[in-house]
């Protein structure tokens, strides 16, 4: 019999160790489900994990993939520590892109080094307009945060798919639901040449460290770590929750917003139906896998981009469905969440001593 | 009641070296006691001495590390609270837990075994209930709902819930609390009479005078351990506080001269709240005022608004700006912060979660109520020196034990975070302090430390208000005394010129009345 004993107070040591061990966990199971399937675990892990490190452009697509992922998961961790619930950034991503994308689009024959920012500033309000919307309806009608925004992105996607099939459809494209291609002044420009790593990924470690400063050394983190720890005591400190509750979401949307426009800008390079491969709800996985702390949040943005990669590559050498990436973000969630158990209790094997 | 080994010789109940331990702390060490049938035998001792564990290890929610309890002379193992309920041990509970939308009779019946399983027949119960309340003096109608009923007629739904189970060790945890002056005396009656019909009490308190009034023996716990075991009856208040604490006088000292300022400092009028939430209390036209140098008593029973006051003091809930002055400035509209900077320092009754974030270094919870106050920021970010340099402080200050600024607030002990959350708003040295609480659940040495800095700063010139079930506490710090009941407040009175007696009548109240019509 396995029972859990309260260790009293949580361990600093597990709280570090548990992603590492739903990591080792994942791969193992990982392995079993490869073979399961007839594939050779060792070259179909190799596939997954390593191969995407062999070459510099593989490398370098870790980082085009974990630059969302990170924006998206800093804003998340800031508003998971105060309680805030954003389940919707894949949406704010959405509009993010479609401010951004737009805009590109409005100033199509415009040549100016001015595009290119106000692109990425529509795409912070984009995202932020999103967010403003659970927002405000949790503030004046304590309506949950989690649903309103969740639903919304579902909204928002349906408000792309409308643009780019009309509006915004590119006129010489044949009917594709496809934007022009944007111009050379409305594309983010690389940092390696032959590679698609562009300056977001600049941009969302500059936006790691901003985090960090305000989560440890403002009152505003502050506050919005009691509202979290202790709402009671954020009340008696004479702490706003409506402002914090605001900040965090317009904060979160606007990350997940500045993210969608990267994508547009610097990856995909014009508006098309889907742009995010669930960048957005993967972000959550990220958040928690990096413990809310901006640091972790690197490192986590880091692992689920392989998982994005490992997947692809694996669907072309290996011949696994795509669906295997989605399968192993959720197989690692569902590790951290159970070894995040032994942050607070340790296991006991055997029975309990009968007295008497 | 059923007898098969009433010898009287072989004691009811009896514990031989029990041990306890949690990660962390041995709650109970090699503790022995023997309560006799038809006895009332005290458990004394401070909060943290191990009452409560040693408690739920006889009432069977947990199970000792080692050491035996011996039923009527023979060893048992209990499973969980049914098979101490199936031996006969039945359990009153500090805290009730009641439905309040349900009758006096629901309630009960939810409490007890089915019929199949030797419970009582639904149609049968409230007769049973009537005749069990006539038969012990617990006047109760089973058909009341229990919202409109006190406190006092709340507890006595839990000891008939335990009599209709024909008991043999009865289990009183601190009962009379929440009870006031009056109705302590009723209780104490129905306890003599059940005991002289041969049903054992296990009477915990810390408050000694109680015990010398009521019980035969008490088993004295300090530190987990067995100190003494005397007759009470025998001792005097201060020789069983020694024993009871090792050490301190129990006494505030009470500083010489004080001269109360001629103008008010905290001034409250008219004030009156909607309650906040499902069964909270309204507050009705509370009105009172304190000058500087002057500690203002609050007594009242539990859930009389006591808790909605203070929010409304805080500035959590707000008012109408000339409800609350703060040295006549009009606050009643302004938040916590600008309370604050008004000159005014606040400690809720709620250490753990209100007053303090309990994951957060003792550092973060400097931070938490005197960034203002003592600059602690400096245009929207932390001076984290000044925050380490208050946090320790306040620790040096109160002699708060604690193994330094970065110990987590749920880490220290309640009488030590109680110093902590105390010392952080005096150490603010505010012009007005409020105070809810101040020694509930606090071990006696710090509970004498607080009421002596409380009283200390009101020598230095503030405005103090304490509220407190206390009454001893209030009479010896408090030189006006005011009564909180249903949510109106009496007219503060110079402690002189008042009884215990007539507070304890005010305190019962409308209350009071309302069970007077039902006896």
């Amino acid at each position: 019999m396995i029972r859990l004993e309260s260790k009293g107070e949580p361990s600093r040591l597990f709280s570090y160790l548990s992603p590492v061990l739903a990591m080792v966990l994942t791969v193992g199971t990982g392995a079993l489900l490869f073979e399961l399937m007839g594939k050779p675990a060792g070259p179909s892990l190799y596939a997954y994990f390593i191969q995407p490190f062999t070459t510099l452009y593989g490398a370098s697509e870790l980082g085009v993939k974990a630059t969302p992922l990170i924006l998206i998961g800093l804003g998340l961790s800031v508003g998971f520590r105060a309680n805030v619930w954003n389940i919707g950034a894949e949406g704010q991503l959405t509009l993010g892109a479609i401010a951004g994308g737009a805009l590109a689009l409005a100033f199509y024959e415009v040549e100016t080094p001015l595009l290119l920012p106000a692109m990425m500033i529509a795409g912070v309000l984009g995202g932020m307009a999103w967010a403003a919307i659970p927002a405000f309806l949790r503030v004046k009608f304590n309506a949950n945060e989690i649903l309103v925004s969740l639903m919304l992105t579902y909204v928002a996607l349906l408000l792309l798919s409308y643009l780019v099939h009309g509006p915004l459809r590119d006129p010489d494209g044949f009917n594709f639901p496809e934007s022009r291609l944007f111009h050379d002044s409305a594309t983010m420009p690389t940092l390696i040449s032959g590679t698609r790593l562009h300056w977001g990924a600049v941009l969302a470690v500059l936006a790691a460290g901003a985090i960090w400063l305000m989560l440890s050394r403002s009152m505003l983190g502050f506050q919005l770590k009691i509202l979290g720890d202790a709402p009671r005591a954020a009340r008696f400190a004479g702490y706003r929750e409506p402002k914090l509750v605001w900040f965090s979401l317009l904060l979160s949307g606007g990350l997940a917003g500045l993210a969608g426009a990267l994508e547009v800008s610097g990856t995909v390079g014009q508006l098309i139906p889907t742009i995010s491969p669930g960048y957005g709800f993967t972000a959550i996985i990220v958040a928690f896998l990096g413990r809310l702390h901006p640091v972790g949040v690197v490192i986590g943005g880091l692992t689920m981009a392989l998982t994005y990669i490992g997947g692809e590559t694996a669907q072309i050498e290996i011949g696994l469905p795509a669906a295997v990436t989605g399968l192993f973000q959720g197989v690692l969630l569902f590790y951290l969440l159970a070894c995040d158990v032994l942050i607070n209790y340790r296991l006991r094997f055997g029975r309990r001593l009968a007295i008497g | 009641m059923n007898d098969n080994h009433n010898d009287p010789s072989t004691p009811l109940l009896e514990l031989r070296g029990i041990r306890k331990a949690f990660p962390g702390v041995v709650a109970n060490d090699d503790v022995s006691l023997s309560i006799k049938h038809s006895e009332i035998h005290a458990l004394l001792g401070e909060n943290g001495a191990g009452k409560s564990t040693l408690v739920k290890i006889i009432y069977g929610v947990l199970r000792p590390d080692q050491g035996d309890l011996l039923w009527q002379g023979k060893p048992v193992d209990l499973a969980g609270p049914s098979a101490a309920r199936d031996l006969g041990i039945g359990m009153v509970f500090q805290h009730f837990s009641l439905f309040e939308a349900l009758s006096v009779a629901e309630n009960i019946e939810l409490a007890l075994p089915s019929k199949g399983e030797g419970g009582f027949d639904r149609a049968e119960l409230p007769d049973r209930i009537s005749e069990v309340s006539a038969q012990y003096g617990l006047p109760l109608d089973p058909r009341r709902t229990v919202l409109d009923l006190s406190v006092g007629e709340r507890q006595r739904i839990e000891i008939v819930r335990c009599l209709l189970q024909d008991p043999k060790l009865l289990i009183m945890d601190e009962p009379t609390s929440v009870l006031t002056p009056q109705e302590v005396g009723r209780l104490f009656e129905t306890l003599r009479r059940l005991a002289s019909e041969g049903c054992a009490i296990l009477y915990i308190s810390h408050k000694l005078q109680e015990i010398r009034d009521l019980c035969e023996t008490a088993t004295i716990l300090r530190g987990g351990k067995v100190v003494a075991t005397c007759d009470p009856r025998q001792q005097s208040v201060q020789s069983l506080a020694n024993m009871m604490i090792g050490e301190t006088p129990l006494k505030p000292e009470r500083p010489a001269g004080r001269v109360l300022e001629k103008s008010n400092r905290l001034e409250v009028r008219g004030l009156s709240l909607p309650a906040q939430k499902a069964f909270g209390t309204a507050l009705k036209d509370i009105s009172f005022s304190v000058r500087g140098g002057e500690v203002l008593g609050l007594a009242g029973v539990a859930g009389n608004g006591q808790p909605e006051l203070m929010t409304a003091l805080i500035g959590e809930v707000l008012t109408y700006p000339e409800a609350v002055r703060i040295d006549g400035q009009p606050v009643g509209r302004l938040g916590p912060r600008r309370r604050r900077e008004a000159g005014a320092c606040f400690v809720p009754e709620e250490r753990n979660g209100h007053a303090t974030a309990p994951d957060m270094p003792l550092a973060d919870n400097g931070l938490l109520s005197a960034d203002r106050r003592m600059g602690l920021t400096r245009g929207g970010w932390i001076l984290s020196r000044a925050r380490d340099r208050f946090a320790g402080e306040v620790i040096q200050r109160f002699s708060v034990k604690a193994s330094g600024i970065g110990a987590a607030a749920k880490s220290l002990s309640g009488g030590n975070l109680q110093k902590f959350s105390v010392g952080r708003e005096i150490a603010q040295n505010p012009g007005v302090l409020v105070i809810n609480q101040p020694t509930w659940g606090v071990d006696a040495g710090s509970a004498a430390a607080i009421q002596e800095a409380i009283l200390a700063l009101a020598a230095e010139g503030a405005a103090v208000v304490v509220i407190s079930q206390d009454l001893d506490e209030l009479f010896a710090i408090a030189d006006r005394i005011a009564v909180m009941s249903e949510g109106k407040l009496s007219r503060p009175k110079p402690i002189g010129e008042v009884t215990i007696e007539e507070i304890g009548l005010l305190m019962g109240g409308i209350q009071g009345e309302k069970t007077g019509a039902t006896v």
